[in-house]
Formats: C-alpha cells, structure tokens, sequence
C-alpha cells in the first residue's frame, strides 16, 4: 500500500471512503447506538430507582438482594456480562437476540451504578425534609415523590449524566454480541477496505460530537434544576 | 386541648423523658424552658409522634393515644393530624414556592382541590405578612420570612394545636420580633400552643403557664411572672441566670 502523503491515488480513494462509509455509520448510530442507549437508561434509571430504594429500606432482605446485585455488576466486566447473556445463556436453551440481549445487559449495569448515585443522592437530603412531609402526614411514599426524590434528582444530574455518557460508549461494546451498531459497521468496512486507522477515527469523532451534544443537554438540565438554589 | 400523662421516652439505654405530665387548655399556649439535652426537642416530637414514646399517653382534643402499645401507621397518622409543627430549622421544601409549600399538606395529603388550596394558602400567607412573596422560593427569603412561611404552612394543615420548637433560635436577633409577633396573633386569635423557647419577653406577654425542664423533668411549672421572678426550685433559678447573663433573652 502506498503512502498518504505521496501518492494523490490514495488520498482521494480515502476520501472516497470517508465520504462513503458516513451514511452506514450515521444509520447505526440512529438506529442502534441511540435506540440501545436510551432504552437502556429508561430501563436502568427505574432499576436503579427500586434498587436504591430496597437499599435505604428497613426489610433485610430487600437490603440484601439489593446489594448483591450491586456488587456482583460492578464487581464483573461489562464485557462478561454481555457474553454471559448473549453466548453463555443459549447454553440453559435460553437465546436472546443481539439487540434485547444488549438492552438487557446494559440496564442491568446503569441500574447497579446509578443506584449507587441516586442512593447518596437520598442520603443527602437533609433529615428534616422527612420530617416536614411527615409532620405535614405524608405517607413515606408521598414523601419520596414529592419532596425527597425532586430534591435528590437536582443531586444526580451530573453523577447521572457521566452514567449517560459512558453508557453512549459502551454501547460500542455491543458490536461483540453482533448488534450492528455504529462501531461494528465500522469494523465491518475496515475489514473490507483495510482502511483501519481512517474508519476507527471517523467512529471516534462521532462518538465524541454525540457526548458532546450531551454534554450541552447536561448543562441546560443542571440550570433547570438550579432554579430554587443560590449560587 | 392537651393532656399528657406520664410520658416517657428512651433511646437505647439513654432515658430522655422520664414521667412528664402537661395539661393545656383550649386556647392556651404554654411556654417549655430548660437546658440544651433537656429534652424539650424530643418532648414536642412526642407530640406530633415524630418519635414514639416509650410509655405514657396523650391526649389531643378528643384522640387519646396510649403509648404502652405500638400504634400502627393509621392511628399514629391520625393522631397527627391534629397538630402541626414549626421547626428550629424552618424545614421548608427547597423545590418549592412559598405558596407551593403552604399548598403541599392540604393538595397531597388532605387532597383539598388545587384552587382552593391555593386561596387558602395565599391568604395564610398573607396573614403572616407575605402577601407579596407568594411565587418565591425558600432561598429567596430571609430567616424570618422563611419561619413565617413554615407557621403558615403548618397552620394549612387546620391542626388544634401548634408546636414551636424553638422557632426564633436561628434568626439574626432584628428578624426574630417578626416571627414573634405572628405567634402573639396566633395566641390571641384562640391558637393552642406549646412552645419551646427561650424568649422571655414573649412568654411574660403570651403564655399562661411556662415549664421548665431539666434532665427530662418537668423541675418547675407555674405562671410566667411566678417562674421569672421568684422561682421555686434553685435549678431554675441558676438557669434563669445563666441565659440571662449569656442574653439569649
Ligand atoms: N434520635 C436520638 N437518638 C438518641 N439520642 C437522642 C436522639 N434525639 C435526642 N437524643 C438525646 O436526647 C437528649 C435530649 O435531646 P433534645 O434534643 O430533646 O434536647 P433539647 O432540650 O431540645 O436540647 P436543645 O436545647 O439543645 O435543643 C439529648 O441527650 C440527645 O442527645
Ligand atoms: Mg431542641
């Protein structure tokens, strides 16, 4: 293979593909990396939600089933895990397609870490907030929608956003249980047009103006939930 | 209005109210007095069953709650409804306005319709001078505003009995004639209270008895003028000193 910067033939071949790999690469990002993501965090966040909760809850063994599933997501690889669900679980005659499996995988691991976020979260709010609602006679779940958890949500905007934002990266994780998302098409056209440096910095850059962009919404969100604090 | 009987309350080994009896009358606002860890906090908190008693009994208007026995959810909810309570802290809800916060009680738990709360609110509001801070949040108002704001989100709640814990405590010394004279209208339109505080000016002008509390004892009980000026116990006296030497008066 000739050089970049000698050969004019090249140069204009590599163009050929930046420019025609973009659309199969911005279609897995619509239709996989983004789908996968925001499923994923919708499902994550309730889990995370009913996890946090069992953890500051008085039954035991809510406590218990809590942590242990705490510990054992984050105390195992993401990339395990998708394995375990994708190849390991056919084993037990139960398959699960890529896309589900991925969904499933990736809830499982924002609810472990996000409940940790959304746990102190709670555990930040001051204890006379849970005895206003209770001398006003809330019931604890009144007190946990209306006054506890909006107050704990402005906490975990920036906690839950980094969660967001890795999650955006890990989706790429998913090319190895076969969902074609943005970086397994790019591997793919790497693979056929041997243009690896190219087709590996063109999914970077998209992954980095995607969080990007989030970064903004995460600024703007920050602001909306400032409203009733002074800074 | 109140009758408590014998109230006793322990953490762990640690026994914090050791046999206290009050009676108040309707309309009567008494005064409790008495050192920090006296336990006067965990008196007004027994009250509003924010802490469970470990024995003895309340009654409240016409509820009697028997704390030889637990209580379930219902009776302790209930039982609460009939006071309210104004916190050291104000505890007002951050994430919500002044009108939002006198709303929250009757809207979410008494489930009074919206508009109607909102009258309601906005004129309690006005009543304890806030007429023009309605849409503001907590962080917006003073120390005194915000305590003002807490009075009347606990007078939402219609209760027949108002608890101040030490309601003025926390305020720059200019803002506290402001949250005391709320308090002085309340009395005078009728309110029952009790009221943990150590502002002697008002408990000569307001209340119709003051106790003093000492290593959870009622030591003392008797009219302000009587408790003040010719105490009967030398524990009250050398406590009368030492706040008015340290003029928190
Ligand atoms: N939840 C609790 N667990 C254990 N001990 C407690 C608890 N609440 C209060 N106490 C103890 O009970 C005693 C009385 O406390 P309390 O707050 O009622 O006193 P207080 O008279 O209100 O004092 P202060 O003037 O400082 O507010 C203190 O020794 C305190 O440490
Ligand atoms: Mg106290």
């Amino acid at each position: 293979m000739s050089s970049l910067f000698t050969d004019p033939e090249r140069a204009e071949r590599l163009i050929d593909i930046a420019q025609s790999s973009l659309l199969p690469l911005l279609e897995g990002v619509i239709l996989y990396t983004i789908p996968l993501t925001l499923i994923s965090f919708a499902f994550g966040l309730a889990l995370a939600v009913l996890t946090a909760l069992a953890r500051i809850s008085t039954v035991k063994p809510l406590q218990i089933i809590a942590r242990i599933y705490v510990s054992a997501i984050r105390g195992t690889p993401l990339i395990v895990q998708l394995f375990i669900l994708f190849y390991g679980l056919p084993t037990l005659e139960i398959e699960i397609d890529p896309f589900p499996a991925a969904v499933i995988g990736f809830s499982l691991n924002v609810g472990a870490y996000a409940s940790e976020v959304i746990r102190a979260a709670i555990l930040s709010i001051p204890k006379g907030q849970w005895e206003a609602a209770d001398t006003i006679g809330m019931s604890y779940s009144q007190s946990l929608k209306r006054i506890i958890l909006p107050q704990a949500a402005r906490v975990s905007v920036p906690p839950l956003s980094n969660t967001f934002i890795s999650l955006v990266k890990d989706t790429s994780l998913a090319s190895l249980i076969l969902v074609t998302e943005m970086f397994r098409r790019a591997q793919e056209i790497a693979a056929r047009t041997y243009e690896f440096l190219l087709l590996y910095m063109e999914a970077a850059v998209i992954y980095w103006i995607l969080c990007f962009l989030l970064s903004l919404v995460q600024g703007r969100l920050e602001n909306r939930f400032d409203r009733y604090v002074s800074r | 209005m109140i009758s408590v009987r014998n109230l006793h309350k322990r953490f762990g080994d640690l026994e914090v109210l050791k046999g206290i009896d009050l009676d108040v009358q309707q309309g009567g606002t008494v005064v409790v007095i008495g050192p920090s860890g006296s336990g006067k906090t965990t008196f007004l908190r027994c009250l509003n069953i924010l802490e469970a008693p470990s024995a003895g009994s309340v009654k409240i208007g016409d509820q009697t709650v028997d704390f030889s026995r637990p209580l379930s959810k219902r009776e302790i909810a209930s039982f609460r409804k009939q006071s309210a309570m104004v916190f050291q802290h104000y505890n007002l809800f951050p994430h919500m306005t002044a009108l939002e916060n006198v709303m929250e009680g009757p809207v979410t738990v008494q489930k009074v319709p919206k508009q109607k709360a909102r009258e309601r609110a906005e004129a309690l509001l006005t009543k304890v001078g806030l007429g023009e801070k309605l849409h503001e949040y907590p962080f917006q108002l003073s120390g005194g505003q915000q305590q003002r704001v807490g009075i009347a989100r606990a007078l939402a709640l219609d209760p027949k009995v108002m608890l101040f814990d030490e309601p003025t405590s926390a305020l720059d010394p200019e803002l506290v004639g402001e949250v005391l004279q709320v308090m002085k209208d309340l009395a005078s339109e009728g309110m029952t209270m009790v009221v943990v505080t150590h502002e002697m000016r008002f408990a000569r002008e307001v209340a119709d008895e003051v106790i003093f509390m000492d290593g959870g004892h009622v030591i003392e009980r008797g009219k302000p003028e009587d408790v003040f000026t010719r105490p009967s116990q030398e524990r009250t006296q050398r406590f009368l000193n030492l706040i008015q030497n340290t003029d928190v008066l």
